[in-house]
């Protein structure tokens, strides 16, 4: 256990506020310059390298942004609700402030998966909304993360706001599943489920590799953004610590 | 221990009714959602009766989310949600203790006033039958919920707002199921299995509901 | 536009662009958000090292 005293162990380095300010300086340029770059070639090929499809024309394009955002609109819950895990079990600070930066990113990833597939729609189906069960879904979706984001607003003390978004993100993560089969019973009941099958029966790989490229260009652009949100929320818990500090001594 | 239950369940439903009106106004104005929405339809009745089952849910949805705040807020308030903290009775009884005065002040009531609607919404008395068991069977869901958004939202001063818009997602299903349970549209006759599914998340939401908001509670005093 | 986006090309380019626009927005936030926080904690640092120092 000695040896902990002057270099820290593994599991501190990552977990400590100020140890992670110090670990992930290092990895946040060469992100930024890697994200930046599989976006570039995934644009090259959504654009550019890739055929129409036979049904849909052109419009399969506007899938290589749709899907990877509907994707990280599920994926960042995942996310905070590991997070949430972390801080009641744990009561860890790093998972309060991965929840904390990672709740506006997902309702902002939530709102465009909606944009996009309205645009989608309106081409395939003939209108910008359906209420079919995975738009429907996924507007559901977007009310609970701003529902958390107004939790998180109406907390002066983090520390007891983390807790109880925390209570919020996982009750979230248990109703979700039954949101998202109680909606898509729901659609199928007042509209036959023949007219809406946005998705072919498989893939070809023309569409396939852009749409992989996509994915990873958006998923590395959540984790940049997750990761300087996070130094920004633990420089700002500094600062509250510091002013409280600087408070006390004048007083 | 149970004494203990017992005695919170016995004092709550007490002192709402020594306080008196409020599960009346509830009633009222669960009644009222049900005399305005014809006038802003029209005074058909053939389309009332096909909306009844939608109104009466809406009704019943609104209803519970203005009743949430006074879960635990009095008890917060006064220092009593303390004491029973550091009682004998586990925060969880103590919830569901809270959980089940809150759905006989707010929902059970809704329920006797059904019968008034379903005359003015011109329903048969077969869609009242399965509108007050769909009732029955959901609103337990729906309270449950409450206690949660309740719990969460105790300790912040300005709470009354913010836990019925963080609640509200949640209970989409079982508006969904509770409607479905009453009248299935097109196609085959599913109120049976809605029924069904309305009462899985009813029981599931009840049964989760005590150790969310315990949690929260506990939480919130820290 | 160099390449032919077909008949609904309108729909493409508002998908692609408001996910720019947004996605830009994001990132100068975050960015801005990032600068201006840890500009005030260096200031902080500095005076309260100043009055530890007295």
């Amino acid at each position: 256990m000695s040896h902990s005293q002057d270099r820290p162990g593994f599991w501190t380095r990552l977990s400590n506020p100020g140890q992670f300010l110090i670990w992930s300086r290092p990895l946040v340029v060469p992100l930024v310059v890697v994200t930046a770059a599989v976006f570039l070639v995934g644009l090259w090929f959504a654009l550019v390298n890739s055929p129409e499809d036979y049904q849909m024309g052109d419009t399969v394009r506007i899938m290589y942004i749709h899907v990877p955002t509907a994707w990280l609109s599920q994926f960042v819950y995942a996310v905070m609700a590991v997070s949430a895990i972390g801080t009641l079990v744990w009561r860890h600070p790093m998972a309060d402030v991965s929840m904390k930066a990672a709740a506006p990113l997902g309702a902002t990833f939530t709102a465009l998966a909606l944009y996009t597939g309205s645009l989608w729609g309106r081409p395939t189906w003939g209108t910008f909304w359906e209420w079919d069960g995975r738009m429907t879904s996924t507007l559901v979706l977007l009310l609970i993360y701003l529902g958390i984001i107004a939790l998180w607003r109406a907390f002066e003390d983090p520390l007891r706001g983390a807790r109880m978004v925390a209570i919020l993100t996982l009750v979230g993560a248990i109703n979700i599943p039954i949101v998202k089969f109680s909606v898509d019973w729901w659609a199928t009941l007042h509209q036959p489920a023949s007219v809406l099958r946005a998705d072919g029966p498989t893939m070809p790989g023309s569409i396939l590799t852009p749409l992989l490229i996509m994915f990873g260009a958006f998923t590395l652009l959540f984790i940049v953004l997750h990761l300087v949100g996070m130094r920004t929320e633990v420089r700002r818990r500094r600062i509250a610590s510091l002013e409280r500090r600087l408070a006390q001594r004048g007083a | 221990m149970r004494r203990a239950f017992a005695a919170i369940i016995v004092r709550d439903i007490r002192l709402a009714l020594r306080a008196g009106s409020d599960a009346l106004t509830l009633v009222l104005f669960f009644v009222m959602i049900g005399i305005v929405v014809p006038f802003a339809i029209g005074p058909d009745r053939v389309l009332l009766a096909q909306l009844a089952p939608a109104i009466v849910w809406i009704a019943a949805f609104l209803a519970s989310l203005i009743g949430i705040d006074r879960v635990f807020r009095d008890d917060f308030e006064d220092g009593t949600l303390m004491l029973l903290r550091h009682g004998t009775l586990p925060m969880e009884l103590v919830v569901l203790a809270k959980l089940i005065v809150h759905w006989l002040l707010t929902a059970f009531p809704l329920i006797l006033a059904t019968p008034v609607l379903a005359v003015l919404l011109a329903m048969d008395p077969g869609a009242l039958w399965r509108t007050v068991i769909s009732l029955i069977l959901g609103t337990p869901g729906l309270a449950a919920l409450g206690a949660i958004g309740a719990g969460i939202t105790v300790s912040l001063r300005r709470g009354g707002l913010v836990a019925p818009v963080l609640v509200l997602p949640f209970a989409i299903p079982i508006l969904i199921f509770g409607v479905g349970a009453i009248a299935s549209g097109i196609g085959p006759d599913l109120t049976g299995s809605a029924r069904l599914l309305l009462a899985a998340i009813s029981l599931m939401l009840v049964a989760i509901a005590p150790f969310a908001a315990a949690l929260a509670v506990r939480a919130g005093e820290d | 536009m160099a390449f032919d986006l077909g008949p609904h090309a309108v729909f493409i380019i508002a998908a692609y662009l408001g996910v720019a626009t947004v996605v830009a927005a994001l990132i100068g936030y975050r960015t801005f958000e990032a600068r201006s926080v840890s500009r005030r904690l260096s200031l902080l640092e500095e005076a309260s090292g100043r009055k530890r120092a007295q």
